[in-house]
Protein backbone atom coordinates (compact mmCIF):
# COMPACT_ATOMS: atom_id res chain seq x y z
CA UNK A 1 0.00 0.00 0.00
CA UNK A 2 2.86 2.45 -0.65
CA UNK A 3 4.05 3.68 2.71
CA UNK A 4 3.25 6.55 5.01
CA UNK A 5 6.85 7.59 5.56
CA UNK A 6 7.97 8.07 1.95
CA UNK A 7 6.48 8.87 -1.42
CA UNK A 8 4.61 6.28 -3.45
CA UNK A 9 6.91 7.10 -6.36
CA UNK A 10 9.87 5.91 -4.24
CA UNK A 11 8.49 2.39 -4.25
CA UNK A 12 8.89 1.30 -7.83
CA UNK A 13 5.77 -0.08 -9.39
CA UNK A 14 3.93 -1.01 -6.17
CA UNK A 15 1.70 2.08 -5.94
CA UNK A 16 1.13 2.05 -9.70
CA UNK A 17 0.13 -1.64 -9.80
CA UNK A 18 -2.34 -1.15 -6.92
CA UNK A 19 -3.80 1.79 -8.86
CA UNK A 20 -4.45 -0.61 -11.77
CA UNK A 21 -6.01 -3.31 -9.56
CA UNK A 22 -8.25 -0.95 -7.61
CA UNK A 23 -9.35 0.92 -10.74
CA UNK A 24 -10.34 -2.37 -12.38
CA UNK A 25 -12.29 -3.33 -9.25
CA UNK A 26 -13.95 0.09 -9.08
CA UNK A 27 -14.78 -0.08 -12.79
CA UNK A 28 -16.59 -3.42 -12.49
CA UNK A 29 -18.46 -2.69 -9.25
CA UNK A 30 -19.41 0.89 -10.23
CA UNK A 31 -20.71 -0.36 -13.58
CA UNK A 32 -22.87 -2.81 -11.60
CA UNK A 33 -24.20 0.02 -9.39
CA UNK A 34 -24.93 2.39 -12.30
CA UNK A 35 -26.74 -0.31 -14.28
CA UNK A 36 -28.69 -1.29 -11.16
CA UNK A 37 -29.78 2.35 -10.69
CA UNK A 38 -31.09 2.32 -14.27
CA UNK A 39 -32.87 -1.04 -13.95
CA UNK A 40 -34.51 -0.57 -10.53
CA UNK A 41 -38.15 0.57 -10.79
CA UNK A 42 -37.45 3.60 -8.57
CA UNK A 43 -34.80 4.83 -6.12
CA UNK A 44 -37.07 5.10 -3.08
CA UNK A 45 -36.31 3.81 0.41
CA UNK A 46 -38.31 0.56 0.19
CA UNK A 47 -36.93 -0.39 -3.22
CA UNK A 48 -33.31 0.36 -2.33
CA UNK A 49 -33.30 -1.34 1.08
CA UNK A 50 -35.06 -4.37 -0.39
CA UNK A 51 -32.49 -4.52 -3.18
CA UNK A 52 -29.43 -3.92 -0.93
CA UNK A 53 -30.78 -6.48 1.55
CA UNK A 54 -30.14 -9.19 -1.03
CA UNK A 55 -26.89 -11.13 -0.72
CA UNK A 56 -25.67 -10.45 -4.28
CA UNK A 57 -26.16 -6.65 -4.34
CA UNK A 58 -24.86 -6.38 -0.75
CA UNK A 59 -21.71 -8.31 -1.73
CA UNK A 60 -21.19 -6.22 -4.89
CA UNK A 61 -21.62 -2.88 -3.11
CA UNK A 62 -19.34 -4.15 -0.32
CA UNK A 63 -16.64 -4.82 -2.91
CA UNK A 64 -17.37 -1.38 -4.43
CA UNK A 65 -16.71 0.28 -1.07
CA UNK A 66 -13.38 -1.53 -0.66
CA UNK A 67 -12.33 -0.70 -4.24
CA UNK A 68 -13.31 2.98 -4.29
CA UNK A 69 -11.96 3.86 -0.83
CA UNK A 70 -8.67 2.09 -1.56
CA UNK A 71 -8.50 3.76 -4.99
CA UNK A 72 -9.28 7.19 -3.48
CA UNK A 73 -6.62 6.65 -0.81
CA UNK A 74 -4.02 5.98 -3.53
CA UNK A 75 -5.20 8.88 -5.70
CA UNK A 76 -5.23 11.43 -2.88
CA UNK A 77 -1.76 10.22 -1.84
CA UNK A 78 -0.54 11.40 -5.26
CA UNK A 79 -2.30 14.73 -4.70
CA UNK A 80 -0.60 15.16 -1.32
CA UNK A 81 2.81 14.23 -2.73
CA UNK A 82 2.42 16.71 -5.59
CA UNK A 83 1.38 19.69 -3.49
CA UNK A 84 2.70 19.14 0.06
CA UNK A 85 6.48 19.55 -0.07
CA UNK A 86 7.34 19.63 3.65
CA UNK A 87 8.02 16.05 4.88
CA UNK A 88 6.34 16.60 8.26
CA UNK A 89 3.19 18.07 6.75
CA UNK A 90 3.18 15.35 4.10
CA UNK A 91 3.37 12.66 6.77
CA UNK A 92 0.50 14.26 8.68
CA UNK A 93 -1.61 14.55 5.51
CA UNK A 94 -1.03 10.93 4.46
CA UNK A 95 -1.70 9.76 8.03
CA UNK A 96 -5.03 11.62 8.08
CA UNK A 97 -5.80 10.25 4.62
CA UNK A 98 -5.21 6.65 5.76
CA UNK A 99 -7.39 7.07 8.85
CA UNK A 100 -10.20 8.73 6.86
CA UNK A 101 -10.13 6.15 4.06
CA UNK A 102 -10.19 3.20 6.46
CA UNK A 103 -12.90 4.75 8.66
CA UNK A 104 -15.02 5.66 5.62
CA UNK A 105 -14.81 2.17 4.16
CA UNK A 106 -15.57 0.55 7.51
CA UNK A 107 -18.64 2.79 7.98
CA UNK A 108 -19.92 1.87 4.51
CA UNK A 109 -19.59 -1.87 5.21
CA UNK A 110 -21.30 -1.45 8.60
CA UNK A 111 -24.22 0.31 6.88
CA UNK A 112 -24.54 -2.61 4.43
CA UNK A 113 -24.66 -5.10 7.29
CA UNK A 114 -27.35 -3.08 9.09
CA UNK A 115 -29.42 -2.79 5.90
CA UNK A 116 -29.01 -6.53 5.28
CA UNK A 117 -30.01 -7.56 8.78
CA UNK A 118 -32.91 -5.11 8.92
CA UNK A 119 -31.41 -3.38 11.97
CA UNK A 120 -32.82 -0.07 10.71
CA UNK B 1 15.63 38.36 -25.91
CA UNK B 2 17.25 35.70 -28.08
CA UNK B 3 15.96 35.48 -31.63
CA UNK B 4 16.92 31.80 -31.89
CA UNK B 5 14.24 29.17 -31.07
CA UNK B 6 13.90 28.60 -27.32
CA UNK B 7 13.28 25.29 -25.61
CA UNK B 8 9.77 24.76 -24.28
CA UNK B 9 9.58 26.12 -20.76
CA UNK B 10 7.10 26.48 -17.90
CA UNK B 11 5.90 29.82 -19.27
CA UNK B 12 5.75 28.75 -22.92
CA UNK B 13 2.78 26.51 -23.57
CA UNK B 14 -0.76 26.53 -24.87
CA UNK B 15 -3.83 24.47 -24.08
CA UNK B 16 -4.38 21.19 -25.90
CA UNK B 17 -6.87 18.33 -25.54
CA UNK B 18 -4.34 16.07 -23.77
CA UNK B 19 -3.72 18.73 -21.09
CA UNK B 20 -7.45 19.12 -20.60
CA UNK B 21 -7.95 15.35 -20.11
CA UNK B 22 -5.08 15.28 -17.63
CA UNK B 23 -6.35 18.06 -15.39
CA UNK B 24 -9.98 16.90 -15.65
CA UNK B 25 -8.87 13.41 -14.55
CA UNK B 26 -7.42 14.95 -11.39
CA UNK B 27 -10.32 17.35 -10.84
CA UNK B 28 -12.99 14.66 -11.30
CA UNK B 29 -11.06 12.08 -9.26
CA UNK B 30 -10.45 14.42 -6.34
CA UNK B 31 -14.03 15.67 -6.57
CA UNK B 32 -15.28 12.11 -6.32
CA UNK B 33 -12.99 11.48 -3.33
CA UNK B 34 -13.77 14.67 -1.39
CA UNK B 35 -17.47 15.05 -2.26
CA UNK B 36 -18.62 11.79 -3.87
CA UNK B 37 -17.48 9.44 -1.11
CA UNK B 38 -19.08 11.49 1.72
CA UNK B 39 -22.33 11.58 -0.29
CA UNK B 40 -22.06 7.80 -0.87
CA UNK B 41 -21.67 7.26 2.89
CA UNK B 42 -24.56 9.64 3.66
CA UNK B 43 -26.70 7.65 1.19
CA UNK B 44 -25.77 4.29 2.78
CA UNK B 45 -26.05 5.71 6.32
CA UNK B 46 -29.51 7.08 5.56
CA UNK B 47 -30.62 3.74 4.09
CA UNK B 48 -29.33 2.01 7.24
CA UNK B 49 -31.11 4.49 9.53
CA UNK B 50 -34.69 4.29 8.24
CA UNK B 51 -37.22 5.98 5.96
CA UNK B 52 -37.09 9.40 7.67
CA UNK B 53 -33.30 9.61 7.40
CA UNK B 54 -33.51 8.62 3.74
CA UNK B 55 -36.18 11.27 3.10
CA UNK B 56 -33.83 13.85 4.67
CA UNK B 57 -30.96 12.72 2.43
CA UNK B 58 -33.09 12.73 -0.73
CA UNK B 59 -34.66 16.08 0.26
CA UNK B 60 -31.23 17.76 0.40
CA UNK B 61 -29.44 16.09 -2.51
CA UNK B 62 -32.40 15.79 -4.93
CA UNK B 63 -34.94 18.47 -4.00
CA UNK B 64 -38.17 19.02 -5.90
CA UNK B 65 -37.26 22.33 -7.55
CA UNK B 66 -40.91 23.11 -8.32
CA UNK B 67 -41.78 23.18 -4.61
CA UNK B 68 -39.10 25.70 -3.57
CA UNK B 69 -40.03 29.02 -1.96
CA UNK B 70 -38.32 32.17 -3.19
CA UNK B 71 -39.27 34.71 -0.51
CA UNK B 72 -37.72 35.84 2.78
CA UNK B 73 -35.16 33.66 4.53
CA UNK B 74 -36.30 30.63 2.50
CA UNK B 75 -34.33 32.02 -0.46
CA UNK B 76 -31.05 30.88 1.15
CA UNK B 77 -32.30 27.33 1.69
CA UNK B 78 -33.77 27.19 -1.81
CA UNK B 79 -30.50 28.40 -3.34
CA UNK B 80 -28.59 25.74 -1.39
CA UNK B 81 -30.98 23.04 -2.61
CA UNK B 82 -30.45 24.12 -6.23
CA UNK B 83 -26.67 24.01 -5.70
CA UNK B 84 -26.87 20.54 -4.12
CA UNK B 85 -28.90 19.24 -7.04
CA UNK B 86 -26.18 20.57 -9.37
CA UNK B 87 -23.60 18.85 -7.11
CA UNK B 88 -25.43 15.53 -7.54
CA UNK B 89 -25.46 15.93 -11.32
CA UNK B 90 -21.85 17.13 -11.20
CA UNK B 91 -20.83 14.00 -9.30
CA UNK B 92 -22.35 11.84 -12.05
CA UNK B 93 -20.27 13.80 -14.61
CA UNK B 94 -17.16 13.41 -12.43
CA UNK B 95 -17.75 9.65 -12.33
CA UNK B 96 -18.23 9.22 -16.08
CA UNK B 97 -15.38 11.63 -16.91
CA UNK B 98 -12.99 9.83 -14.55
CA UNK B 99 -14.14 6.50 -15.98
CA UNK B 100 -13.35 7.57 -19.57
CA UNK B 101 -10.01 9.21 -18.76
CA UNK B 102 -9.14 6.22 -16.56
CA UNK B 103 -9.74 3.88 -19.50
CA UNK B 104 -7.43 6.15 -21.53
CA UNK B 105 -4.80 5.64 -18.82
CA UNK B 106 -5.18 1.85 -19.18
CA UNK B 107 -4.49 2.11 -22.92
CA UNK B 108 -1.55 4.50 -22.54
CA UNK B 109 -0.05 2.46 -19.67
CA UNK B 110 -0.01 -0.45 -22.13
CA UNK B 111 2.20 1.73 -24.35
CA UNK B 112 -0.38 2.59 -27.02
CA UNK B 113 -1.79 5.86 -28.32
CA UNK B 114 1.26 8.14 -28.08
CA UNK B 115 1.30 9.24 -31.74
CA UNK B 116 0.43 12.97 -31.78
CA UNK B 117 -2.68 12.75 -33.97
CA UNK B 118 -3.98 9.58 -32.24
CA UNK B 119 -3.34 11.10 -28.83
CA UNK B 120 -5.17 14.31 -29.73
CA UNK B 121 -8.14 12.43 -31.24
CA UNK B 122 -8.61 10.16 -28.20
CA UNK B 123 -8.16 13.07 -25.81
CA UNK B 124 -11.13 14.78 -27.45
CA UNK B 125 -13.11 11.50 -27.54
CA UNK B 126 -12.40 10.92 -23.82
CA UNK B 127 -13.64 14.35 -22.74
CA UNK B 128 -16.70 14.14 -24.99
CA UNK B 129 -17.37 10.58 -23.79
CA UNK B 130 -17.71 11.71 -20.17
CA UNK B 131 -20.32 14.32 -21.13
CA UNK B 132 -22.23 11.96 -23.46
CA UNK B 133 -22.38 9.16 -20.85
CA UNK B 134 -23.59 11.62 -18.20
CA UNK B 135 -26.37 12.87 -20.49
CA UNK B 136 -27.31 9.31 -21.48
CA UNK B 137 -27.43 8.17 -17.82
CA UNK B 138 -29.85 10.93 -16.79
CA UNK B 139 -31.91 10.55 -19.94
CA UNK B 140 -32.44 6.82 -19.24
CA UNK B 141 -32.99 7.37 -15.50
CA UNK B 142 -35.54 10.20 -15.89
CA UNK B 143 -37.24 9.39 -19.17
CA UNK B 144 -37.44 5.57 -19.26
Amino acid sequence: MGTEMTKGSDHGSGHWMLMQYTSAGALITCAYLVISFLLLPDLGYATLTGWLGGLGPSFAVGLLIVAVFWHARLGLQVLVEDYVADPGRRFAAVLALNLAAFAGGAFGILCLIRIGTGAA
Amino acid sequence: MATRPLSPHLTIWKWGPAMLVSILHRVSGDGLAFVGLPVLLWWLGALASGPEAYATFAGWMWADLGALEWSGAAILTSALLVVLKLVTIGLSWAFFNHLCSGLRHFVMDAGAGYELDTNKRWSIMTTAGGIVLTAAFWAVLVLL
